[in-house]
């Protein structure tokens, strides 16, 4: 097994490009553990550890440019501001070591569909983009189009994942997570809800429910008309149980979950309709008192 | 009777000044700042110049025959020094604790997943892996016998081992079965005497031992053709017994020392990597490290037995239980291991600590295509406890009564009969245990004005700020022996040496007993010291030079090795001070030795012990045996089975989230009878871990078994509670010395693991509302079960 490791971001795209199906390693916090139970065998290892610009993010006011190994620790410190669903994502990343290691990047390397932070990236908006580079050059790939089956992603084989950009809150935003023990657990399944008040928008995610990380469109599309019609944005009047209902149903039927050691089918669909009833009241209670605060 | 309350700290720093560091005083364990530190060398830590790493091949099948195993392309791996399967063995294939059923290395066919059919020593752990990959098995894969009616219908679905080559009283695939009456056993006449009945159906999910430190142990091959073997294990003595055979040496040709062991909780009373080790040192003369790893520790120890258990109890109006029957099914999985213990047990303990007049039981462990099954804390009592307290909270709700109220009915107290016919002949608090649970001061209600997600089901994982929580009390008490049972000898061995080093009397103790996180190292200095009046204790390394200290299990270390220390201290005492009335012609009756001198109560000091043992030292060697049992008899289970009975009770609070069915335990209070404290701080590490492990079982950890494969063998995906699943654990102690005990102590370890797991279940039926017949209790049972 070789072990590549590059001092500049230039030297990883071309080693990557050299090595094309070598693992990149940043936090190490799924690779090991996948490599001493034999999961995988790479032909080589890419550390990209001394990259220290990986380990930064910036903030132009309007997206955040978060760098693809900011631990998670540094984002919960950091960034539960401009980034208030990601935050919360990340305070349920394993336990304290694994959160001082561990990175998006490495959530979206994995492309697990019970990665944490996916979630929180789909209800970020469809702005959310995955910057990938490659000795050919960069280019941002959408996070609608970024998952595209059981741990698969659109990475081409030469491409590193550099950084994620994510627009900075504009409403609440709320994440919820099951596990069968209550800290240091893998999702049974993960629920993310931001509003978007902007664009009128809001965003949603669905963790461990499918075989990859998806969005609940109906359910957006839903609660995007009665919002509008009703002018519950200007508003901030309550929702009323019926749409509270109504949207956990359709955030309900957006999922298709298997059983599997970690729960049921019919277990994760029942909690995510629960989880999506309760984030959505959380953000709206939260919207409705800034707007009567405005007022 | 004396009798002393402990309750919390406080009370522990009065002890530490009444007696420092012997026996009543909680001195620190010698290996406590170690492992916080990381720093403590346990048995995956140790290195040998030139030494190979071992592995084994093991059977991605639960039940398959064995066609060819073709090993040659595997030896030619470079840095391979050897590949074995059983016909490379050069004694006596099969082993096992108490039926040798278990081959070394799998024989034409193999048992269960994961069982081990070839074993490789190369040079580096990497080289060994890979050449195992290399060894080709062809197999002719057969129907796994997993389920009980299955495993009942051996005509229809086969047999786990051919009747032919039984080993013990096992029949169809029963591996061991035991039946109990007593009083006018259970018949409809019997029936018609109660005026409610209730019964039930309940089942236990497979936990697992959980220990942190996987299998491993170092095998050095010695120039007399034995073998030196390091390693974390729970008893030396038996390991060697079951090792000797195989490896075709004499037993005095093995020789063990203890490694640092890293958790055990009965998970190490089999052999696991012992034999495969040993048997790779002699074929390559060189030595062999094998360390397990995670998923090869799931496969590699036995499992605590799932049961499945029908249980049926009468009483009488106002709450006087009239009889009792019980039907339990364990299932043993593939080879015996601890079976037949595990179902005397639940036998004679699956009653709990009631009086009743009128008893019907019957055992049976089944062999199966499952993991096998073995000792695990508690084991049998675990089980059982699940069930009869179940029926207890069904009862008291069928009578409209208290709970607690309805058990304190029915307790045991010291002169009653268990269902063996046993006279309970030391103290059985039982009532009183159950009173001071509820009298403890309940933790406050959730505050919802200042709600902590960290404080609720899910914590940080932001289920809930406060929507859908609902909580629950739940009381229970347990029942379980110390010591080993039915006429098992399980002595202990202790060797006391007491000399001059640097101008000061130090004592030494020696033992083969197995350090596995117990704290017995410390508490043997504590009863050094108290017997011998020094300071100054070293505790020998564990090994198989002096003779057999038993199990470090069954809650029967203290009680046993502690009980050996107690004897040969107090012999050396004896040789010391008649050596001064030899020596100085002392006529005192009253003559002990303390602060590092003999003296008289009435003329004080008489000399120092430096001076009277001037350059000789005493070194003395004592067996102690507790008194004797007998096998229950078969049909009736009657008999003088049990050494000692062990009691806990509990409370437990919890949250739960009706809407998504996640469980927060808020508290789990204890309150338990030890005899005597012998380390205070100890004993409550020993009941607070014990409630822990029991608070595992309630609610996350179970081995998920499907059609005989492992599907959960890492801590990915089987949950042991964390820091943020542990409640505070109030521990309330007892001390109402037992006369039979070495200081009248009590077995400590097991009983609250026994008791606490039916306290948080009850609590969560009663938030719910739900029958919950299963354990672990999981999120999906609380939110599709209809009401019960």
């Amino acid at each position: 097994m070789e072990f590549l490791r590059p001092a500049t971001w230039d030297e990883a795209l071309a080693a990557k490009a050299e090595y094309p199906t070598a693992l990149p390693i940043a936090g190490g916090t799924d690779v090991m553990v996948e490599m001493n139970f034999d999961v995988h065998r790479p032909s080589a290892i890419l550390d990209l550890n001394r990259i220290t610009e990986l380990t930064q993010w910036s903030n132009d006011g309007g997206v955040v440019r978060l760098g693809a190994s900011v631990p998670y620790a540094r984002i919960i410190d950091e960034l539960s501001g401009p980034l208030p669903g990601l935050a919360l994502a990340a305070h349920t990343v394993g336990s304290p070591q694994i959160r001082n290691r561990g990175g998006v990047g490495g959530n979206l390397g994995a492309a697990s569909p019970a990665g944490d932070s996916h979630p929180a990236l789909l209800a970020a908006g469809r702005d959310v983009f995955v910057e990938a580079a490659s000795v050919r050059g960069t280019r941002l790939i959408p996070i609608d189009d970024f998952y595209v089956g059981v741990k698969r992603n659109s990475l081409a084989a030469d491409e590193l994942i550099r950084a994620v950009h994510i627009p900075v809150a504009d409403g609440p935003q709320q994440f919820s997570k099951i596990g069968t023990r209550n800290a240091m657990v893998i999702a049974v399944c993960a629920f993310g809800f931001a509003l978007h008040p902007k664009d009128g928008t809001v965003g949603t995610g669905i963790g461990s429910a499918a075989p990859t990380p998806r969005r609940a469109v109906e359910a957006e599309e839903y609660l995007r008309g009665v919002l509008a019609e009703r002018g519950l944005w200007e508003s901030g009047d309550l929702l009323g149980t019926e749409v509270i209902q109504r949207f956990g149903e359709l955030v309900k039927a957006a999922a298709s979950p298997i059983d599997d050691v970690r729960g049921t089918a019919d277990y994760r669909r029942h909690a995510l309709a629960v989880m999506a009833r309760r984030t959505l009241t959380w953000t709206w209670n939260d919207y409705s008192k800034q707007i009567r605060s405005a007022a | 009777m004396s009798a002393r309350t402990i309750q919390g700290q406080k009370n522990l720093q009065n002890i530490n000044q009444a007696s420092k560091d012997g026996i009543g005083g909680s001195p620190l364990r010698p290996d406590g700042n170690l492992k916080v530190k990381g720093e403590f060398a346990y048995s995956s830590d140790m290195w040998h110049e030139d030494m190979l790493w071992g592995t084994a091949l093991r059977s991605p099948h639960p039940r398959a025959t064995i066609l060819s195993v073709d090993i040659s392309e595997a030896l030619k791996v470079p840095g391979v020094y050897a590949v074995l399967t059983h016909q490379d063995i050069p004694g006596s294939k099969y082993y096992g604790l108490e039926i040798q059923d278990q081959p070394a290395l799998a024989i034409d066919k193999v048992r269960y997943h994961g069982e081990a059919i070839a074993l490789v020593a190369a040079d580096h752990p990497e080289t060994a892996r890979r050449a195992v990959k290399k060894i080709k098995v062809e197999y002719e894969v057969l129907t796994p016998i997993v389920t009980e009616e299955q495993c009942l219908d051996p005509g229809t679905y086969g047999y786990v081992h051919e009747p032919h080559e039984y080993k013990s009283h096992a029949y169809g695939n029963i591996c061991h079965e035991q039946r109990l009456v007593s009083g006018l056993g259970v018949t409809d006449e019997v029936r018609a005497l109660a005026d409610v009945i209730v019964s039930g159906d309940y089942e236990v999910g497979m936990q697992d031992q959980a220990f942190l430190g996987p299998e491993s142990g170092l095998a050095v091959p010695a120039e007399d053709g034995g073998i030196d073997l390091y390693v974390a294990t729970q008893w030396l003595h038996v390991d060697r017994e079951q090792m000797a055979p195989v490896l075709d040496l004499p037993e005095e040709k093995v020789r063990l020392t203890l490694a640092g062991v890293g958790g055990a909780f009965g998970g190490r009373e089999d052999i696991s990597m012992q034999i495969h080790a040993c048997l790779l040192a002699q074929h390559t003369g060189k030595p062999v490290k094998i360390v397990y790893a995670r998923d090869e520790s799931f496969y590699g120890h036995v499992h605590r037995h799932p049961a499945r258990m029908h249980y049926e109890h009468g009483a009488t109006r106002d709450g006087k239980l009239v009889f009792a029957d019980c039907r339990i099914v364990l299932d043993g999985g593939a080879y015996a291991s601890a079976s037949p213990a595990v179902v005397g047990n639940a036998a004679s303990l699956g009653h709990g600590p009631y009086v009743i007049p009128n008893v019907k039981m019957h055992a049976i462990a089944l062999y199966s295509n499952n993991p096998s099954c073995g000792a695990m804390r508690g084991f049998g009592a675990v089980q059982a406890a699940f069930g009869y307290e179940s029926q207890m909270d069904k009862l008291a709700a069928e009578l409209g009564l208290d709970p607690v109220e309805l058990r304190q009915l029915n307790t045991m107290s010291e002169g009653d009969y268990m269902p063996t016919g046993q006279q309970i002949d030391s103290p059985a608090p039982v009532a009183d245990l159950l009173r001071r649970a509820k009298e403890m001061p309940l933790p406050p209600p959730l505050d919802t004005a200042h709600l902590d997600v960290r404080q609720l089901p899910g914590a940080l994982s932001n289920t809930s700020h406060g929507e859908g929580i609902v909580r629950g009390v739940g009381y229970s008490v347990g029942i379980k022996n110390v010591g080993f049972s039915e006429g098992f000898d399980d002595y202990s061995t202790a060797r006391v040496r007491l000399e001059v080093i640097g101008g000061e009397p130090v004592a030494m103790v020696h033992t083969a007993m197995a350090e596995v996180g117990q704290g017995g190292v410390t508490v043997h200095a504590q009863i050094a010291r108290t017997e011998l009046g020094v300071e100054q204790v070293t505790i020998h390394p564990a090994n198989t030079e002096v003779g057999s200290a038993g199990s470090t299990s069954a809650s029967r270390q203290t009680y046993m090795t502690g009980g050996a220390v107690k004897l040969a201290a107090e012999a050396v005492k004896r040789a010391l001070i008649e050596k001064g009335r030899r020596r100085y012609g002392w006529t005192h009756d009253d003559i002990t030795l303390a602060g590092g001198k003999v003296v008289s109560a009435r003329s004080g000091a008489l000399v120092s012990m430096v001076d009277l043992l001037g350059d000789e030292a005493i070194d003395l060697t004592r067996e102690h045996h507790h008194r004797p049992t007998v096998p229950f008899d078969k049909e009736t289970g009657q008999g003088f089975g049990h050494v000692q009975y062990t009691f806990c009770a509990n409370r437990a609070v919890v949250d739960v989230d009706v809407e998504l069915g996640l469980v927060k335990v808020v508290e789990l209070t204890a309150v338990q009878d030890v005899g005597k404290a012998l380390n205070p701080l100890s004993v409550v590490g020993q009941i607070q871990g014990g409630c822990t492990q029991a608070l595992g079982l309630a609610v996350m950890e179970e081995i998920i078994v499907r059609d005989g494969k492992v599907r959960n063998a890492s801590f990915t995906d089987y949950l042991i509670p964390t820091i943020l699943d542990t409640p505070p654990i109030p521990v309330e102690i007892l001390e109402l010395p037992d006369p039979h005990a070495p200081y009248g102590l009590r077995g400590v370890g097991e009983a609250p693991t026994v008791s606490a797991t039916p306290s948080i279940v009850a609590a969560i039926r009663n938030a719910t509302g739900l029958a919950l017949n299963r354990i672990p209790v999981r999120p999906e049972h609380l939110t599709t079960e209809l009401p019960g």
